[in-house]
Formats: structure tokens, sequence, C-alpha cells
């Protein structure tokens, strides 16, 4: 674990009380459709952020603006404090260094084994040794819970929940202080998905990571996410913990925890803590 | 009109198509400039350039397409030389097919249908590769991991065809005059000596180079459009098997209007 203190980035103390991720006023559309509309959102450092809403309340492509693959019509992202408008491609390189991203569906390279994908930033960014990049590899698979007999798999050979794990420890391979999850837990059965949230949460208490993730998971939602903000109509209808925005009487958000299972989810987690640890 | 919605229709459809086409147009063009200008820095930063792909590129668009090719284009010579062999021998002029077959292998077919050959063979596989790495999240993947995309698939597999093309041109080239050579000794009573003697004193060293000189500029079209075409493809599976036919008959496409602009420059150059 020595080594993961060491890259560990050190948070710059003027910047350490402004939000992580900043937007202001950010409007998407494709072509006639509208899939944002002045949206407004601020992220703190070492926050579990969570963004649900219905399919095609456009959550997908609000991370996708976070992490500099598409461009808002309009309005102003920050994240770390660096404007991403007119960002420069240097700019563009060291912020990428300093965020991992799980996708959807892993978009791990098929042409490589699951170790070399997890070692590829490590080969691009840094100057280790290839024994070094190995060992960082492994520590990686073993933290995300991947048996040692995968590294040299493919990913074409890995079941979906293998395959997310991996992209986890991918992500995490420049030891990054800011990680963001496209469904981290769906497709996964539930001991596997509960394994997922513990790590999560153990990621930011250990390294004070701030994460981000797009999930549908109810038990996760209540179990992690320090805040959730529901998008819906192209707005963020209500930003808050899973308790506030349980008692919200906004239409949009009161659906979410209206149909059972969101009903089942509820009770579950609303139970004294003591009972949930077992 | 008895159908005005009929022509409506057919109105708009032209309309969209154009817009659709030019917009395409530009697309491509500031592709290849992106291109040009990962090209650039990789020159610039020669330790940038990505060796280990260019040598993998270079092995199976080159090493791995001899066969097809040699085979092909000694079939190509045979034909040209029996279609030749009856016209010759009706005045007389047997011994000008080595002429025909020097002359119109070196200078098109060794080089066309090689580009032909490899635009099948490799622009379709650049396409369906970059495309699969599309819709399975890699290309994206790639780009947050601060790698480019273009650095990574495009250049190598453009270097390598450059490499590559004319080298295959030059083998087409051996491999066609020697199927013309087989078929005029068989056909027209020329022998070897007797046709490569002719063929030096006919077949300047401006025919073979006009043809190997096209080879690069078709590899650059086969490589970029290939590549391209991956790089526009969204949405499911199905949409790669489209983009890749569309490289395919797009490449060949430009492959020819290419080699027909070249036969006119050339011919105004006197070459
Ligand atoms: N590149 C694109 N071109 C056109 N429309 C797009 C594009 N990307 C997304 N959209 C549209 O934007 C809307 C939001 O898409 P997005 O993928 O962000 O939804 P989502 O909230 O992530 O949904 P899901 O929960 O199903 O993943 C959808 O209606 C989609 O059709
Ligand atoms: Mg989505």
């Amino acid at each position: 674990m020595l080594r993961q203190t060491e890259h560990l980035p050190q948070p710059s103390k003027a910047s350490s009380n402004d939000p992580v991720i900043e937007m202001r006023n950010v409007s998407t559309s494709f072509g006639e459709h509208v899939v944002h509309s002045d949206i407004n959102l601020e992220i703190h450092r070492a926050e579990i952020f969570a963004i649900i809403g219905g399919s095609g309340s456009g959550k997908s492509t609000l991370l996708r603006e976070m992490i500099l693959l598409q461009r808002p019509n309009s309005g102003t992202i920050r994240i770390l404090g660096i404007e991403l408008k007119d960002i420069s491609e240097l700019d563009a390189l060291a912020l990428r260094k300093r965020w991992g991203v799980m996708f959807q569906h892993g978009g791990l390279f098929g042409a490589l084994t699951i170790k070399e994908n997890v070692g590829l930033p490590l080969h691009e960014h840094t100057a280790l040794s290839d024994a070094q990049i190995d060992d960082i590899a492994d520590a990686k698979l073993n933290m995300t819970g991947l048996k040692p007999e995968v590294a040299d798999q493919f990913p074409s050979e890995l079941s979906g929940g293998m395959m997310k794990r991996a992209s986890l420890a991918r992500a995490l391979a420049l030891e990054p202080e800011l990680l963001f999850l496209d469904e981290p837990t769906a497709g996964l059965d539930p001991v596997s998905a509960a394994g997922v949230d513990a790590l999560v949460m153990q990621l930011r208490d250990q390294f004070k990571l701030t994460i981000v993730m797009i999930t549908h998971d109810m038990d996760m939602l209540w179990q992690v996410a320090d805040r959730v903000a529901v998008l819906a109509d192209g707005k963020v209808q209500e930003v808050g913990s899973m308790q506030a925005l349980s008692q919200s009487e906004n239409p949009s958000v009161k659906s979410f925890f209206m149909g059972h299972r969101g009903q089942a989810a509820m009770q579950r987690n609303l139970t004294p803590l003591e009972n949930i640890k077992e | 009109m008895k159908n005005p919605t009929f022509t409506l229709d057919f109105v708009t459809r032209v309309g969209k198509n154009t817009v659709n086409m030019v917009n395409q147009l530009v697309d491509m063009l500031s592709f290849i400039g992106e291109v040009a200008i990962t090209l650039g820095k990789s020159v610039m930063q020669p330790k940038r350039i990505r060796w280990r792909p260019i040598l993998f590129n270079i092995r199976t668009a080159g090493f791995d397409a001899l066969p097809i090719v040699g085979l092909l284009s000694f079939l190509l010579g045979v034909v040209v030389a029996y279609q030749g062999a009856g016209q010759l021998r009706q005045y007389g002029a047997n011994i000008f097919v080595a002429d025909l077959i020097g002359l119109s292998m070196l200078r098109e077919f060794a080089p066309l249908i090689t580009a032909i050959i490899v635009a099948g063979r490799s622009g379709s596989a650049y396409a369906a590769q970059i495309g699969t790495m599309a819709v399975t999240e890699e290309i994206d993947a790639m780009r947050t991991l601060g790698i480019s995309p273009q650095e990574m698939l495009v250049v190598p597999k453009l270097v390598a065809l450059i490499i590559v093309l004319p080298l295959l041109t030059v083998f087409a080239d051996v491999l066609g005059i020697f199927g013309g050579m087989l078929m005029a000794s068989t056909q027209l009573d020329v022998g070897f000596i007797e046709f490569l003697d002719r063929f030096v004193k006919a077949v300047g060293p401006t025919s073979f180079l006009v043809g190997v000189g096209k080879a690069p500029v078709f590899a650059a079209i086969i490589a970029i459009v290939g590549c391209y075409q991956g790089f526009m493809t969204k949405g499911g599976a199905d949409s790669v098997g489209r983009q890749t036919t569309r490289s395919v008959v797009q490449s060949i496409f430009l492959v020819i209007v290419a080699d027909a602009l070249f036969s006119i420059a050339f011919s105004l150059l006197d070459l």
C-alpha cells in the first residue's frame, strides 16, 4: 500500500474547498432534441455523488461532457478548477491523468489482456519499468476483487461483472483523485454489487477520492451516495441525500420512490444501520 | 404533375442527400487535417511513433497479401496477353506483345489491381476494427486515458500502407509480366529471351516509376477512407457492417478517380 500513498495526488491548498466539479447553465441539444437546458451542479471533494434519471434523460451525456468526450452547446464546466471550454491539449492531458473513468460496458481493449489493459495508462504516462507496472496492475486487480488468473485473459473471455471490475482497476491505475462510474453495478449479482458498494466507500474513505456515478441501483444509492441529483426534463430537479429526496414533493423525484422496487429498497435501507451490516 | 407529393418527395430527398454529402466531405476534410497534424507531430517527435503497430500492419496488409496480389496480377497478365495475342497475330506483330504487357501492366493494371485488393482486404479491416472499437466504447476509453486514437490507430496504418503498397505493386508488376511472358511463349511463339529483349527496349523506367509512384497516393486514400468510416460508426453492431461496406466502395471509387486524374496529369506532362 506504500506505493499508493506515494502516488496519491496532493490536493492543492488553495482549492481544497472549491467544488471539484462545477457546472453552470449547461445546455445540450442534438439537432432539435434538447437534452439539457440550464443544468447547474456542484460536486465537492471526497463526495460520492450520484446522478439518477430515466432512460434518455441525458445522464451519460452529462458524464461525457465532464470527461471531455463531448461539448455542451452553452454553459461552463469547471473540473478541478480548470475550465473545459477552451482547454488546451496539454491541460486536457494533465486533467485526464487526474481522473479515472469506468465505462458502462467496460471499454476494455479487446486486443490486450486484462493486465495489459490495466497497465496501459502506466505505460503511456509514467516512466515505470515493466516489472513495476506489472506489480501495480496486479495490485489494482486484487483491489477490485479479481482473481490472479484473470490477469492473462482477454476481455472477451470475461463475464460482464468481471469486465466492470477490470475496467475499474484500469480507471484506478494512475491513482486518480476523481472517479467517474457509469452504471457500476448494472448486471452484477447481488454479492458482487455489494462488493462494489464497499469498494466505492473504501476508495472515498481511504484515498479521499471524489466519485461521480450514474446508477439505477436503489440499494447502492441508499448505501453509498452522499448526495443524489435527479435529472428529468432536461433539468436537475433536485439535489440532496436519499433521505431528503424520499420526502420530496417534486413529482419526477417522487416517481423514483413510488415503484415497488423503490419502496422495497427504502424499507430495507431505512432500518437501523446495525441490521444492514449483516 | 400528376403526383405533386412524389416530386416534392424527390426534391426533398435530393436536397437532403446533397446536404449529407457536403457534410460528409467537410467531415472527411477535417479528419484528413487531424491526421496530417498527428502525422506531423509524430515526425517532429520520432519517439511518439508507434513502431509495433506499424510493423504489425506491414505484415497483415503487405506480407499476408502477397499470395492474392501475386495470383491475381499473374492472371491479369495472362488474360491481357491472351486477348492481345489474336489481334497481334493478324498483323504478324507478335513481338509487340512485350510492349502491350509491359506498358499496360506497369502503368495501369498492377497499381490498380493491387490497390483494389488492398482496399478490399485492409481498408475494410481498418473500418471494421475501428468501428468495433467505437461501438464497444474503446475509442472513448482511449481518449479518456489520454491516448490519441489518431496516433494509436490511424497513423500506424497510414504509414504502414504507404510503405507497403508500392512494394506490393512492384511484386504485382513482376508477376503480371511473368504471366504475359508465359502466354507470349505459348500463344505467340515469343520466347522469354526475345520477350525480355523487346521489353527492355520498349518500356522505359518512366513507365515503371509512373506506376509505382501512384501507389503511395492510393495507399493514403485507402487508409484514410477506411479509418474515417470506422470512426463514423455509431450505434450497434449492424452499423459496423454498413461502414465497412461503405469504406470499400468509397475507397475503390476514389482510387479509380485518382487514377484517372493521374492519367490526365501524366499525359499533360508527356510522361
Ligand atoms: N450522439 C448523439 N446524437 C444524437 N442524439 C443523442 C446522442 N447521444 C445521446 N443522444 C440523445 O440524448 C438523449 C440522452 O441520452 P443519454 O445517453 O445521455 O441518456 P441516459 O440518461 O444515459 O440514458 P440511459 O439510462 O438509457 O443510459 C437520448 O434521447 C439520446 O437519444
Ligand atoms: Mg447512459
